[in-house]
């Protein structure tokens, strides 16, 4: 069948299923289970009110628990077992986390994803703030924004291969069609260089390309929150004589400090899942691993489905207190 | 804030300046992937992208026309005469020539150049050479000139050709210009009716694009092959823009000029895919298809997880049970759990369950994937809604469902738009799920993620290719970020601040 017909089929039967679970599910509730006549009218209303919200939530707690939550504790079981040929699995205990704190690669991704989870945060954050901070101040500020916003609707592999077109390096009397590396001669540099394969440095290059993606995230965000900071603060502060820096950070950036926070964690999220702009522009090549990547590579490449879920719960472990402080935060919030 | 005491003229020129740098190194990179995919593979690697933007200074070495075939004789001095324009050497305008390579611009063009010895030679402005001398100098080989010409940009659109197929991108835009006409001049009736007749005009309009709907479907050759397809599509899409209009009037008669142009866009990939999919496969094949591919997982993957995640939002913003408190800290938890966890148990339980690599369990994926963010923004948004609302249909004897239907949902617009924005974006340029449970041996079943990776090791050095397959992918997205920012943003705010 033809691919486009069989999701037409799949949407139909998708959306006509879910139509036809929820109404009829709730059909039956009233009219068959519980219907709401006879002497016991009153408890059948009420008993079929208590049934109603897991019919709601049904299909949605089974994609939940299917897809979210039963993998987390399947791969902490596979991380503790080694695969044998026939299917089957041995239980092996911590030696596939041993095996992997061996390996240069891991600890070199593991060194990686720390600066990427520093740099990137805050350099996204700070981009965020600063643009959040101007453009609202300017007459095409949101033309502004709508550019600086623009990155966001761009793949990871889209951007990948405009900072390659970026980062690319000609021989040394050949034109230069890498922007950078024009950039870089014309400012004197000796011969231009090949971003991407000096180690360590090249890490930052590949930070670049989602910082530049995750501004535009957080200045959005940002910006709300700095519309919201109450005008009275600020005008008592230009009458007691605070010139605009101290504004913005001794006024402004302290209000809003929660929404930082909340930027903050969010693309911290994003970086320890960052997959894609290393898989397509180093593949981990020249000291680039990252985490995901590596863990791709054991799983898909390497078949070490161990390892591979090891070094996946380590990425689970990472961003657990993240985990932890949201769901604080939400109840917290409901009280 | 521009009346407030305190600020200066100098600080308003600074943040200004600032601002402009900060969009132009944010538009840059995007730029010269743009521009670059205009461009033949030899201009792109003979000059950098920004220098294409504006005229260049071209030194072209040329031979005047062969003198043995050419020369004509008159009072014993012969010519040789001729035009670099109209043979197709040289294009631009023309600054200066030289007949030497010691002194290339020597001469303003109309000016003879002296080669001694009588011999000249003249080329003017409008391309034409008049090279005239003795017997023994208008012989041999044809003179060199060296013309130093402004050559103008040059852009083409042999590169989408060669990436999606001959005439694709013209075809697109006739396609769309047509789209959006018929969606604005729809959306300008319905606006101007709607309140007046409602239902009846709603059901033209229903009408009216179903037999839109119709007639690119017959376009598609669908009808040809499997007319009950055909007649469900437009009895699906005509029913579905009915119950928009009526259930969500404002909104819904706003976007439905969006949905009109975005499904003709969609009839209109069918058909391309239809017809060319099969056969040799190419470069350009290879993209086309993908994007197919690419359509199929993201379509159905949006429009799913909308609905379940709606319902179970509305269980939990608006109806009272036990541990429901504990079921939202589970979302907002799950919210964060990352995806490569999932991998391989899903991929053990399809192939279990014998769904194995294919759309089915993409689309699951996605649908699971998606579903704490969907969950978690509808609930929130739904929360916010009047609870008079509710509580008067409740005393009107509406049950739940009615209530969720008929008011929850329509009211929840908004919301529902920002998550398909999300789930739309995050799916189309989605290359993990694709490569881990879509992509087989097959070749069958690549995206355009993969499909550009797939260029970037192979042919990393073809940029033309490269630059144009990548931007067709972001285009898309693209539009679909520009055409609802708005709701975007929302979305954003909804999900991330309280």
């Amino acid at each position: 069948m033809n691919p486009a017909l069989q999701g037409l089929t799949f949407i139909i039967i998708g959306v006509g299923g879910c139509i036809g679970y929820f109404y009829f599910s709730n059909v039956v509730l009233d009219k068959v289970i519980f219907p709401a006549r006879g002497p016991k009218a009153g408890r059948n209303i009420n008993r079929a009110n208590m049934i109603r919200p897991w019919l709601f939530l049904f299909p949605a707690l089974l994609a939940l628990g299917l897809y979210l939550a039963y993998p987390v504790f399947e791969t902490l079981r596979l991380s503790l077992t080694e695969r044998l040929p026939g299917g089957q699995s041995r239980w092996v205990g911590l030696a596939n986390y041993q095996q992997m704190l061996g390996e240069p690669k891991f600890m070199e991704a593991l060194r990686n994803n720390m600066m990427w989870l520093i740099v990137v945060p805050a350099l996204s954050t700070a981009f965020g703030l600063l643009a959040a901070q101007l453009t609202d101040r300017i007459r095409w500020g949101n033309v502004a924004k709508s550019i600086v916003f623009m990155p966001m609707a761009i793949s990871f592999v889209g951007a990948a291969v405009i900072f390659k077109l970026v980062y690319d390096a000609r021989p040394i009397n050949a034109e230069q069609i890498g922007i950078l590396n024009a950039i870089y001669l014309s400012l004197g540099g000796e011969a231009p260089i090949n971003w991407l394969t000096v180690p360590f440095w090249n890490n930052f290059f590949l930070m670049a390309v989602l910082v530049w993606i995750q501004t535009g995230f957080a200045m959005v965000i940002l910006s709300a929150a700095l519309r919201g900071i109450p005008e009275e603060t600020v005008e008592a502060a230009i009458v007691d004589g605070a010139n605009p820096f101290q504004i913005f950070f001794k006024i402004k950036v302290p209000q809003i400090m929660g929404t930082i926070v909340v930027v903050w964690t969010t693309i911290t999220i994003v970086v320890l899942k960052v997959f894609d702009i290393v898989y397509a522009m180093t593949n981990g090549q020249w000291e680039t691993q990252v985490l995901a990547n590596y863990m791709y590579d054991k799983l898909f490449r390497a078949n070490d489905w161990g390892v591979g879920s090891a070094s996946a719960m380590v990425i689970m472990l990472l961003v657990t207190p993240i985990l932890v402080w949201n769901v604080y935060n939400a109840r917290k919030e409901m009280r | 804030m521009d009346s407030i005491a305190g600020k200066k003229p100098g600080l308003t020129w600074a943040v200004n300046l600032s601002v402009l740098a900060m969009v132009l190194l944010w538009i840059f990179p995007t730029l010269g992937l743009f521009v670059s995919s205009f461009r033949t593979g030899d201009q792109i690697v003979a000059s950098g992208w920004w220098k294409a933007l504006f005229p260049a200074e071209q030194i072209v070495q040329l031979r005047v026309a062969d003198p043995d075939e050419n020369r004509v004789e008159r009072d014993g001095v012969f010519r040789v005469e001729g035009n670099f324009f109209l043979t197709g050497e040289l294009t631009g305008e023309i600054q200066a020539f030289g007949v030497s390579s010691r002194d290339l611009g020597a001469h303003a063009p109309g000016e003879a150049a002296d080669m001694g010895d009588g011999e000249s030679l003249a080329v003017n402005a409008d391309g034409s050479y008049v090279w005239s001398g003795s017997d023994d100098q208008i012989s041999g080989r044809g003179q060199r000139v060296f013309v130093t010409a402004t050559v103008p940009p040059d852009f083409s659109l042999d590169n989408y050709d060669t990436v999606l197929g001959e005439g694709v991108v013209q075809d697109l835009i006739s396609w769309l210009v047509g789209a959006a006409l018929v969606g604005i001049a729809g959306f300008l009736a319905l606006r101007a009716l709607l309140p007046a007749h409602g239902p009846v005009l709603a059901v033209g309009a229903a009408l009216l694009y179903g037999a839109f709907a119709l007639i690119a479907a017959l376009r598609a050759g669908l009808v040809g092959t499997t007319p009950f397809v055909a007649t469900g599509l437009v009895v699906v899409i005509a029913g579905a823009a009915y119950v928009l209009v009526r259930r969500a009037m404002p909104e819904a008669a706003r976007t439905m000029a969006w949905v009109l142009g975005i499904t003709a866009f969609a009839v209109f990939v069918t058909d391309f895919g239809v017809g060319t999919g099969v056969g040799a496969a190419t470069a350009s094949e290879d993209m086309a298809k993908a994007f197919m591919n690419t359509l199929t997982v993201v379509i159905p993957a949006t429009v799913i997880p909308i609905l379940v995640a709606a319902f179970a939002a509305y269980a939990l913003a608006w109806m009272d049970f036990p541990g429901r408190a504990l079921l939202i800290a589970a979302v907002v938890g799950l919210l964060v759990v990352p995806l490569q966890l999932a991998l391989i148990p899903l991929l053990k339980l399809h192939n279990e369950v014998g769904i194995g690599k294919g759309y089915v369990g993409t689309w699951l994926a996605h649908t699971g994937f998606g579903m704490p963010l969907a969950i978690y923004l509808l609930r929130n948004y739904m929360v916010g809604l009047p609870r008079d609302i509710i509580e008067n249909a409740k005393v009107d004897g509406a049950t739940d469902f009615q209530i969720f239907v008929r008011i929850i949902l329509p009211l929840s617009f908004p919301a529902l738009a920002s998550f398909a924005i999300f789930q739309f974006l995050w799916t189309w340029n989605d290359l993990l799920v694709a490569l881990v449970f879509l992509i087989d041996s097959s070749g069958q079943t690549t995206v355009m993620t993969k499909q550009i990776v797939e260029i970037l090791g192979t042919r990393g050095g073809d940029w033309e290719i490269l630059a144009t397959s990548a931007f067709v992918s972001i285009a898309v997205p693209l539009i679909v970020f520009f055409s609802m920012q708005r709701y975007l943003v929302r979305g954003l705010l909804a999900g991330s601040v309280k």
